[in-house]
């Protein structure tokens, strides 16, 4: 953890203006980033006709079938994948704040399963409604958020191995209840269902697209506004409490605002896991645990981290796709275990 | 500035507090002193508004207690607890720094102020960390960590200072440190300190007033030579001590007796 201190105490302590230049340079990695993932693929695009184009200029030279790669498929992805990747990294960030505890992740607290058991509900019963998908995720990821949090709370409080098992047994559950669900499927969408349930980016409409931003930017928001508060409930809720904290509001907030994270990434694309414990790790360990930088950084790294797995999963077996939460995962886990033999 | 009146605390039907009084006044370090489970933490928890009495009232500068915000008390009224919890890794600067937090601008955003900074410095050399400011808080011993939450206390400006068991798990020297600092503070700044105390010796070399506490209610109050007495003692923590003077200070010294060494 030494890298931590460096990197958060070089200059002084952290001020609005580093948090700014700080955010701002992920953001043009992103871009980097964003650019890299639109040129590849199973047909490689020129880089200055792409580069032309997507700032919005017509004429690039680019012929009409590689403006419709760029546009109607490779565009519409990416942007989801950055949309969620947003939406599980700041979550992310938030829960482990809001449970003191590094390696709360959606995923492995249950509440992507239980945004997963919503959507499926939606898509049984109410097919029909585009609406109701993110709505149903939305109220899964938040009935299983207090769930987890409920069970983790022992006399003692919550200790990580605690939240853990909570999460396992809650992660179990809802995962038969997909089962379930998936049984009054027929044969046919059973294929499409698993493949989402790991993560899969390739499904969008402009609806759901803009629904997963206006739901990461608000919570994002919603999330960075308490992030001083959050800066003392990690190191304790009653010390929050004695400073001056809301503790009891913070807590609600941060909890809704997370769970209409998960819920809308979930709803748009399936469980991708670990992006919330990967992204905000490597973003405290660059920039210091102060959360009014973790928040927002872990958003524009998160983008970036999903852009740049689901490139992979599309390129690495290509033309066949692996779903995106199959490689996040296989980055992910290893660095769960290291943390939870480090501690 | 802080002061109880006869308030009762309940957990359920127990009562942890029953009808206990304390004023609390700038420039005075008030001790309490009883056995576990006399309802010592308790009490002051409710002095913080922490725990809300069931009767009594508790007012802060004239004002009840219930009047305040979270952020308003916090100005006023900064507890030093058992340790932090300190799995994130954070600087001792941003750890004091957290002291600030209630006098913020906005609600929860918002960056500090130059002053902040400066105030956070200055308590930092009043409890000598300044060497240890981008130092890790789980890097540091016992002592200096106990002293840089004391340091974010500080950090608070606050008037009233309530310290539970500040010098729990501390060496002999690091114990006296802690009083001593905050002894200075009340005598300088016109601080007004509670601290509970499983220390007797201590409570009589740093304390202007003793508050002697068994199940809940008070059994005795003044100053450390009016409440430190053999029979008072004996009555609360049920063993037998010898009081004589401390050879320097002159104030009360207590030497429990065991029947193994008489």
């Amino acid at each position: 953890m030494t890298d931590a201190t460096q990197a958060s105490t070089i200059g002084g302590p952290l001020t609005f203006k580093k948090t700014l230049y700080l955010c701002l340079l992920l953001l043009i990695v992103l871009a980097g980033i964003l650019l890299v993932a639109a040129l590849v693929g199973s047909q490689r695009l020129p880089i200055a006709g792409t580069l032309c184009s997507l700032i919005g200029r017509a004429d690039c030279g680019l012929s009409s079938e590689q403006h419709a790669i760029l546009f109607d498929l490779r565009l519409p992805r990416i942007l989801l994948a950055g949309a969620v990747g947003i939406c599980l990294a700041a979550a992310g960030a938030g829960y482990q704040a809001l449970l003191r505890n590094p390696l709360a992740e959606p995923y492995l607290l249950g509440v992507s399963n239980g945004a997963a058991v919503g959507t499926m509900v939606a898509l049984v019963f109410f097919g029909t409604h585009e609406w109701s998908r993110p709505v149903m995720a939305f109220g899964g990821a938040l009935a299983a958020t207090f769930v987890v949090y409920r069970l983790a709370r022992g006399r003692a409080g919550a200790t990580p191995e605690r939240l853990i098992l909570a999460g396992v047994i809650v992660t179990t559950f809802l995962s038969s209840a997909i089962v379930f669900i998936t049984t009054l499927l027929d044969a046919t969408r059973i294929r499409s269902f698993t493949f989402w349930l790991l993560g899969d980016l390739s499904g969008t409409t402009t609806n759901l697209l803009l629904i997963t931003f206006v739901a990461a930017a608000f919570g994002v928001v919603v999330i960075g506004l308490n992030a001083r508060s959050l800066n003392l409930m990690m190191l304790g809720e009653r010390d929050a409490f004695d400073l001056g904290v809301e503790v009891g509001r913070v807590r609600i907030t941060v909890f809704v605002a997370a769970s209409l994270l998960v819920g809308a990434s979930v709803a748009s694309s399936g469980s991708v896991g670990y992006v919330g414990l990967v992204v905000p790790h490597l973003v405290r360990l660059s920039f210091g645990s102060d959360n009014r930088i973790v928040i927002v950084a872990s958003a524009i790294a998160g983008a970036a981290f999903v852009i740049l797995a689901d490139t992979v999963a599309r390129t690495v077996i290509a033309p066949r796709e692996l779903p995106v939460g199959a490689i996040t995962a296989l980055i992910g886990a290893p660095l769960f275990v290291y943390l939870l033999k480090r501690r | 500035m802080l002061e109880a009146n006869e308030i009762t605390v309940r957990y359920g039907l127990r009562r942890a507090v029953a009808g206990v009084s304390l004023s609390l006044k700038p420039g005075e370090v008030t001790a309490i002193i009883g056995p576990n489970g006399a309802g010592k933490s308790t009490m002051l928890r409710a002095l913080n508004g922490g725990l809300r009495p069931h009767s009594g009232n508790i007012s802060l500068d004239g004002q009840p207690l219930g009047s305040y915000s979270r952020r308003a008390i916090a100005r006023r009224v900064a507890v030093v607890a058992q340790e932090a919890d300190l799995r994130f890794p954070v600087t001792v600067f941003e750890f004091v720094l957290g002291g600030r937090y209630a006098w913020s601008g906005t609600a929860a955003w918002g960056w500090e102020t130059q002053r902040d900074f400066e105030i956070a410095r200055q308590v930092l050399r009043e409890t000598r960390l300044e060497e240890l400011a981008n130092r890790l808080m789980n890097e540091l011993s016992g002592g200096e960590r106990q002293r840089a939450v004391l340091a974010r206390a500080l950090a608070t400006e606050a008037a009233v200072l309530l310290l539970d068991e500040p010098t729990a798990n501390l060496d002999l020297a690091h114990q006296a440190a802690i009083l001593a600092l905050v002894r200075k503070r009340c005598d300088h700044q016109h601080t007004a300190a509670l601290v509970i105390t499983h220390d007797v010796n201590l409570a009589a070399e740093f304390a202007d007033h003793v508050l002697l506490m068994k199940n809940g209610a008070t059994v005795a109050f003044g100053g450390p030579h009016e409440v430190l007495t053999p029979e008072l003692l004996k009555e609360v923590f049920a063993v037998s001590v010898l009081v004589d003077a401390h050879p320097i200070s002159g104030v009360p010294r207590v030497t429990p007796i065991h029947e193994a060494s008489v």
